[in-house]
């Protein structure tokens, strides 16, 4: 059974910035050159599935895939180091400030070239966070999806063996679905805590196999994605006004605590 | 003027606690910004994915739904969920080519998003998700954006044919705008890869609280709780407040709440009117799932904590000295108000 993880290369904490010239670079995107990156905290549990998926199928091949500029070679050794066999690395100069169009597209043609059963994602990136490529490459891929999961199973003791379960929470339900493979599914962080990589596992990943793979050996022409083609170009990014409190009490906690509950009482919040 | 679809989304079966009027043929009102801001880009069409009721069509054309189409399954097979998008996604399809339609609003929670995705690779145009506002520029809509927890708003127009934009609905207001509406019905099949998808169970969550989704007050502890008892004071303001309890990763991490009281990036996105956040510094993640709520109240002992600089009102103090103190405020002010002896 072929896994595919797709891993995502996202800066680490951006948010804590003076100004946003330190976030946003001159065309307006992140500037992912004046940030560290590192894997995308919510990708760590769809590499997470894949291992709780493998641990119970002896048969099973993770492959974790990334787009990301050379930096993102981190990424991908990390969740070699989690668990994943293989690393597929997309890298072209001209995919710099592709939007989800053309991030889905690449991806969907990696997959195609790699060959899947069943991909696993993160729920949303932390840098962007649309939550919309899993299910942009399912639709491109012509095969079913199940978005944000909290567990997936695909034991060879279910039905043919070629079906995965599914299960996540709608509101104050649960649902359990069934999804014939291939599939694409895209998994949440109630999956379960990825387990600290030893440090054997951090060398050994290090000797995985990565292939790297530009634009051209997918075959798509480098003028349909990037910035240039970007259907949603940025117009204008502005810091939002950091507002101090409107209120700032402090002092001793009996004082505070009734100034707060007039606050609230005054502004009919309780 | 060219029209603009907008998705509307039904009450659940069994009358979810954020559908408008809980009952079976209800709309969200989710629907109503979606129209005003609809109304903005072009003429107004309403898609509806479920059976909807006369109060639900008046409903909608309170808020300029001049028309409205109510889409079904060509084969009545799949009434659940994942069908209701399936539907969705091909009665978007059909609406957007035929009417040559400028943009298509959803609302931006997990069903829009898929519906938004799917129909964005078929329309080939550009994709906004999590829009706080929207309105026409030169060449199609320009959708606002708060990026970063809400430390950036950007601003991108959205090209293409048919721009797909997933709208934040929480994060503005609906303005009524009556019209007479058309209702029509149309009958779509269903692509075989949302077919494939069969629900297996679905079965109640046992939970005497309300859920973080849809409340109107939110108590959320952070690392400063310190332990799964420190728990139990969020979970006593919570209850004395009528709100859900919400936690941080790092809460939710350590068990100290269950994990579908986990707000943030990764969990849920709340829009309270009161959100209570108690010893949370406000890490992006965690500040992506909250900034939108109404009025903020933090409290941390750390003064540039970076909760303060999206708190409303900021109590500088350990919650747990700050918190009974609260709690002790507000009986004795509820004391005082039914008249009765102050404790
Ligand atoms: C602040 C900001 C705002 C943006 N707004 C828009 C916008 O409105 N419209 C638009 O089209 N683009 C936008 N972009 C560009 C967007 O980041 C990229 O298109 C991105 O590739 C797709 O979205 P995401 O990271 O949000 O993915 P999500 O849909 O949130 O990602 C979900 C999962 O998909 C997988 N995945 C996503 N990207 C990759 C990757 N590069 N490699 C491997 N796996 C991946 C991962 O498993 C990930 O967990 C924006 C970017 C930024 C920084
Ligand atoms: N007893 C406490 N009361 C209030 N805030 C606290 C307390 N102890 C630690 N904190 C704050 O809790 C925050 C940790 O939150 P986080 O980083 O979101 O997990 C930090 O800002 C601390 O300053």
């Amino acid at each position: 059974m072929k896994l595919v993880v797709l891993v995502k290369h996202v800066p680490d904490e951006i948010v804590d910035r003076p100004s946003s010239a330190a976030v946003f670079a001159a065309d307006m995107t992140v500037d992912r050159a004046q940030l560290t990156g590192r894997l995308s905290e919510a990708d760590e549990y769809a590499v997470e599935q894949a291992m709780r998926i493998a641990r119970r199928r002896l048969d099973v091949q993770i492959t974790a895939v990334t787009m990301g500029p050379p930096e993102a070679i981190r990424t991908l050794t990390r969740a070699l180091a989690l668990g994943a066999d293989e690393g597929v690395h997309i890298v072209d100069e001209a995919l710099h400030g592709s939007d989800a169009q053309a991030t889905s597209r690449v991806l969907a043609a990696a997959l195609a070239r790699c060959g899947f059963d069943l991909v696993i994602c993160g729920v949303a990136s932390t840098d962007s966070g649309m939550s919309v490529v899993p299910a942009m490459v399912a639709e491109r891929l012509g095969v079913p999806s199940v978005c944000e999961a909290d567990g997936v199973w695909a034991d060879p003791g279910w039905a043919d063996g070629d079906v995965i379960v599914a299960r996540r929470e709608d509101g104050d339900h649960v649902e359990d679905f069934a999804v014939p493979m291939p599939a694409v599914v895209s998994v949440t962080d109630r999956v379960g805590e990825p387990r600290y990589p030893a440090f054997q596992a951090i060398v050994e990943a290090r000797q995985k196999t990565v292939r790297t793979w530009s634009l051209a050996n997918l075959r798509i022409p480098a003028d349909e994605v990037g910035l240039a083609a970007s259907a949603s170009p940025v117009r204008r990014v502005a810091p939002h006004a950091a507002r101090r409190p409107a209120l700032l009490v402090d002092g001793e906690p009996d004082a505070a605590a009734a100034r707060l509950a007039r606050h609230l009482t005054e502004h009919q919040l309780i | 003027m060219r029209p603009v679809l907008v998705l509307v989304e039904g009450a659940e079966r069994d009358g979810g606690a954020s559908a408008a009027g809980g009952a079976d043929g209800a709309v969200r009102a989710s629907a109503f910004r979606l129209l005003t801001l609809a109304r903005r880009l072009g003429d107004p069409v309403a898609v509806v994915c479920h059976p909807v009721a006369a109060y639900g069509v008046d409903a909608l054309a309170r808020f300029g739904a001049a028309r409205i189409c109510v889409a079904e399954p060509a084969d009545p097979d799949g009434k659940d969920t994942a069908a209701q998008s399936a539907v969705a996604l091909e009665a978007l399809t059909e609406l957007a080519w035929q009417m040559d339609a400028s943009a298509v609003l959803v609302p931006s929670g997990r069903l829009g998003r898929e519906v938004a995705a799917r129909l964005a690779v078929r329309l080939g145009g550009g994709i906004v998700t999590g829009a706080v506002d929207v309105r026409p520029g030169p060449d199609g809509p320009v959708a606002v954006q708060e990026v970063c927890g809400g430390t950036y708003r950007v601003e991108s127009a959205v090209r293409g044919g048919t721009p797909v934009i997933a709208v934040d609905t929480g994060a503005g207001e609906a303005e009524p705008d009556p019209v007479d509406p058309v209702v029509e019905r149309m009958f779509v099949s269903v692509a075989e890869s949302s077919r494939r998808v069969r629900r297996l169970a679905r079965r109640p969550k046992a939970d005497r609280r309300p859920g973080v989704a849809g409340a109107s007050v939110v108590v959320a502890g952070g690392r400063g709780v310190g332990s799964a008892e420190g728990f139990t004071l969020i979970e006593k303001v919570a209850d004395a407040l009528g709100g859900a309890v919400g936690g941080t990763h790092t809460a939710a991490d350590r068990g100290w709440c269950p994990q579908d009281a986990l707000i943030g990036q990764t969990g849920a996105v709340v829009h309270p009117r009161l959100y209570l956040a108690c010893g949370i510094s406000g890490s992006v993640h965690h500040r992506a799932g909250m900034h939108h709520a109404a009025t903020i109240v933090a409290i941390d002992t750390d003064p540039d904590a970076p909760i303060f600089r999206i708190a409303d009102v900021g109590v500088v103090g350990d919650l747990h000295d700050v918190l009974p103190a609260l709690l002790a405020a507000i009986a004795r002010q509820r004391a005082a108000e039914r008249g009765g002896p102050t404790p």
